[in-house]
Formats: structure tokens, sequence, C-alpha cells
């Protein structure tokens, strides 16, 4: 239908832009986040009615058809997933994002004319193609469908290099051909490259990478946009890869590294020094009763949350716990490192959810002078995020990450499901420690055990 | 649009995107990547204009497939950024998040 004319058409494309705008604003701050994500939802609304009442459209009934799949699909899915897998589900929706892109432009290729329009027909071909395998990569591993460690094979620098020359040619070929078929072998370049960018990364830099291909998607979705000759698509597509790109760097540095040293550091080698095994040296291990005495005795606590604490689902009860230790005068604190868990901010969203205090939650900088002062830390499924190899290691892939400065505390318990090393696939120096003490087994069964010695005394 | 106004729009968008989230703590960084990638869901729009122009079946097809992929990242995305948000809500007026989650 063309009910509007060219003029309100652009008017609420901006409209949508500047929605756009004050979403990522909005989500900026804590207070204003979630009016932030409905703005940016409203947004979105209002420019897919508007392309539907401006633009001369065919296929109507399937068109609404396919976006009522997708939405049933999306959206249930969305409602219910576990905590614990989000990450994976915002990487899904970046690289179905990324391979729409990639669909749009390739279908486009036969009305396409100029040479501008023809490199952005390639580059969001090209873009998206590498953001969709990518993000399936991620997704793999985050899931742990493939091994959450680096995979390189020798020789994997020169086939990325002849990948990335090759998709180069290939895409040139296309632009000035607008062939097809060379379309087509892009797109399977794109795919293969993607492959290779993601394939290196350990399990611990996942989320960066996961925020750097949705830069990438928004720039394909950018690309699209000149294609298509839509402001919109242009507007909202650089947006995302402007503020992705500012994002992925801030997730880096609150890691302590360089995004070019996520990238590509397993392919200069020596960064992979996570494959170390299992050991066989012994630990001390402990029952809930005797680590119930030693929190109710304590003068001072903290509390690291970390993955392990997440899929146990363990919040409520660790919260609890924390309520009773206050009740018999321990000082308790919970210590939250930027990164722990599976993407920034997982564990604040975490024990939010349990209802522990804002107050009680203290950031890395603020807790780790306090280390030396306190009785007991009691670590929950953290691992990497405590891991002295950060500082002492410089072979370890984790090397330079700031961490909490746990194995300064008096003493150390640490509720673990088994000995395998964290994400990072490196061993914790710490476990070895004489002033540490294990307690195996699901964090929530631990937990609640503890919580039951502790009310028994 | 001329190349011009193109590159100037695309420059000053640039600088927008720099600076609205220059100054954001790490608590929302997974929430802000979350809404983003919600955000280049709008790639719908491009999926229904090609979806509108196409005879082949074929083509139509897979202007669908992008069509449906699409809608699953924009409604998706918003629908997971509006959760992990909720769950941040359970703070101060602690009550109910509470109910739901039990």
């Amino acid at each position: 239908m063309s009910i509007l004319s060219a003029e309100w058409t652009a008017l609420l494309y901006l409209a949508a832009a500047v929605c756009f705008i004050l979403a990522l604003k909005g989500l900026s701050s804590p207070r204003t986040a979630r009016r932030g994500n409905l703005i940016g939802a409203a947004g979105a609304t209002l420019a897919v009615v508007t392309v539907f009442l401006s633009a001369k459209l065919d296929n109507i009934p399937l068109i609404l058809l396919a976006i009522a799949v997708g939405s049933a699909i999306a959206a249930p899915i969305s409602r219910r997933v576990q905590m614990t897998q989000m990450p994976q589900l915002v990487a899904l929706f970046n690289g179905v994002g990324g391979g729409a892109a990639a669909l749009v432009a390739m279908l486009e290729l036969g009305h396409s004319e100029g040479p501008w329009v023809l490199v952005a027909v390639v580059f969001t071909m090209l873009v998206g193609a590498v953001s969709f395998a990518g993000s399936a990569i991620t997704v793999a591993k985050l899931q742990e469908l493939i091994t959450t460690r680096p995979v390189v094979f020798p020789g994997m620098k020169w086939v990325m290099t002849l990948a990335v020359v090759a998709a180069l040619v290939i895409g040139g070929l296309v632009v000035a051909t607008g062939s097809i078929g060379w379309a087509l072998l892009l797109l399977v370049l794109g795919l293969a490259v993607g492959l290779l960018l993601v394939l290196p990364v350990g399990g611990a830099d996942v989320p960066i990478v996961i925020s750097l291909l949705n830069a990438f998607t928004g720039l394909a979705v950018a690309a699209s946009g000149v294609v298509l000759d839509n402001v919109l698509l242009v507007v909202a597509g650089t947006l995302v890869g402007a503020s992705g790109t500012i994002l992925t760097r801030a997730m880096a540095s609150a890691m302590g590294r360089g995004v070019s040293g996520i990238m590509f550091g397993a392919f200069r080698g020596g960064s992979t020094a996570g494959s170390t095994t299992q050991s066989d040296r012994p630990v001390r291990s402990s029952n809930p009763e005797d680590v119930a005495v030693m929190l109710a005795y304590a003068q001072r606590v903290v509390i690291v949350p970390g993955y392990g604490l997440a899929v146990a689902q363990g919040q409520h009860t660790i919260a609890e716990l924390a309520t009773t230790l206050e009740a018999r005068g321990v000082d308790v604190a919970f210590a939250i490192h930027p990164v722990a868990g599976r993407m920034p901010g997982h564990m604040n969203v975490l024990l939010a959810e349990a209802n522990v205090p804002y107050e009680s939650l203290k950031e890395m900088a603020e807790v780790n002078p306090e280390f030396k002062n306190t009785d007991v830390v009691l670590v929950v499924g953290a691992n990497d995020v405590v891991n002295p190899a950060a500082k002492t290691s410089p072979g370890a892939p984790i090397y330079g990450m700031p961490i909490l400065e746990v194995e300064e505390g008096r003493q150390i318990v640490f509720l673990k499901r088994s000995m395998r090393p964290g994400f990072a696939g490196i061993e914790n120096e710490l476990l070895f420690d004489p002033k540490t003490t294990l307690l195996f087994g699901d964090a929530k069964d631990s937990l609640t055990k503890v919580l039951g010695a502790v009310n028994a005394l | 649009m001329d190349p011009i106004t193109l590159l100037t729009v695309i420059v000053l968008t640039v600088f927008v995107g720099f600076e609205v989230v220059s100054k954001v703590s790490s608590t929302l960084h997974t929430p802000l990547m979350s809404g983003a990638n919600a955000i280049h869901g709008i790639i719908l729009i491009g999926a229904i204009i090609v979806a509108g122009q196409l005879d082949d079946p074929w083509l139509i097809a897979v202007a669908l497939l992008a069509v449906a992929l699409a809608t699953a990242n924009l409604v998706g995305g918003f629908v997971v950024t509006d959760r992990m948000l909720g769950m941040f809500r359970g703070r101060k007026p602690a009550v109910t998040s509470k109910d739901t989650t039990k």
C-alpha cells in the first residue's frame, strides 16, 4: 500500500531513528534502562508499520505469515530461557540478524546498479555471513556443544589469510559482474571466515566476541540500507556498529584485555596455555558442618559468586545464608567481578533476582583491599575470576585480567562441582593452597547443607 | 540519496553511537549489548521491502526466510533485554519479582 507520502515516510523513519538513539541512551543508565528498551521496541514497531503503509508490496499475506512464525519462535524462547543461557540467546539472535542482512543484500543484487551500491551489497553479504557463522560458533561454545578451548590447527593463519583474500577477490568479481554465482561463493567464503575467526577464541572471551559480532551485524545492516536506499537502516545499523565497537572495547578493558589480543591471540600462539590437564595433587576437602562452623564464627565473610551459582540456581539459597549469617552478627559482603559468570553484570542480575540488597554487592576495586581483613572467603562456583594465574603466569590465557584477590583472605572455601578447571581451561593454584578448603557438590545442594548446619549450631 | 548526504548521515551517526554509550557501568554491558542487538533486527524492514518486490517463488521463499530471521532478531532481542532488565528491578521495591520466581 502506498498510503503514506515519501515525506511522511521519511518523517516516521526519522522518529524511529530517534527512538533507537534514546533507547541506547536509556540503556546506559540503570534507572532508565527498562524504559529505554521499551522506547526501542516502540521505534521498531513504528518502522515496521510505516514500511507496510508506504512501500508498494506484493506477497503481503506471506510476509505477515513469516513475521508471525519468527515471533512465535523467538518470543516464547526469550521468555522462558534460563538466566544462564541468555548470552547464547543474544548470540543466536545476532547471528540470525546477520544472516537476514546477507540474504537481503543477495536478493537485491539483481536490482543494484552503480559500483558503490554493489560494494555495499558485497559488504553486507560478507559481514552478514561472518556474523552468522561466528555467532553460531559462539552459541556452540557457550552451550558446550564444542570445546570451549581455543581451536587451532597448524597453518590456520594461512588458511585464514587465504579465505580473506579469496573473499575480497570474489567480492571484487561480484562488483564487476553482478553475477549471482560469484555472490553465492562469496556467501560461503564469508561463512568460512566467520568460522575461522571465532574458533580460536578461548571460552572466557566469548562474551566479548558476541559484542564484536553484534557490531559487525550493525555494520552489515547499515550497508544494506545503502543497498536499499533506506536511511533508517543506515542510521540504525551505524548506531549499533559504533556503540557496539565502544561496548566491545569497554568489555575487553574490564577483563584487562585488548580486542585484537582476544581475536588473534591464539593465532600468534603462546596464549593457548590453557591445555594443562587436571593434576592429582592433594587438596583439602571438607564437609558442610565444618564450613558452617567456619562461617558462623567468623567476623567477616566475603562471598564470591560465579557461573556455578547461576547454573545451580543457588541465588536464593545464598541470599538466605547471607541473611542468616548477618543475623548471627557476621559481617557479610558479596564481591562481584565485572565478568563473573558468562556475561558482564551476570552476577548483579542473578543476586538482584534473589533480592540481595544492592549495598551488599561490592565491586572489585572496592573489595580487593578488604580481603586481607576477611576471615573467610566463600567462593561459590567461580574459578577464573579468582585465579592468581592472571597475575603470576604470563602464558595463561587470562594473564593480565584483573582478579578478585581472594588469596589475601585468611581462609578460603571453594564450593565446586569437581576439580574441573574454569571456562578458560586453566588450573587454579589456589585450590592447592594450605588455607583453602573445598566442598564438592552442586552449589545449591552444598549451600542448602551449609545453611542447615549453620541453623543447627 | 546522494553519496555526500549519505556520508554526512553515517559520520554523524557514528559520533552519536560513540557518545550515547561512552559512560556505561560494567553492570549494564550485557543488557546494552542485547538492546543494540535488538535494534539491528530492524533489518526486518529491508527484508519486507525485498520480499514485497519478488515474483519468483524460490526467491520469495529465501526472502521470507530473511523476514522470519529478522523478526526473531527484533522481537526476541527486545523481549530478552526486557527480561534481563526486569531482574534488576528487584533491588529497592523488592516485592514483585520474588513472587514470579518462586
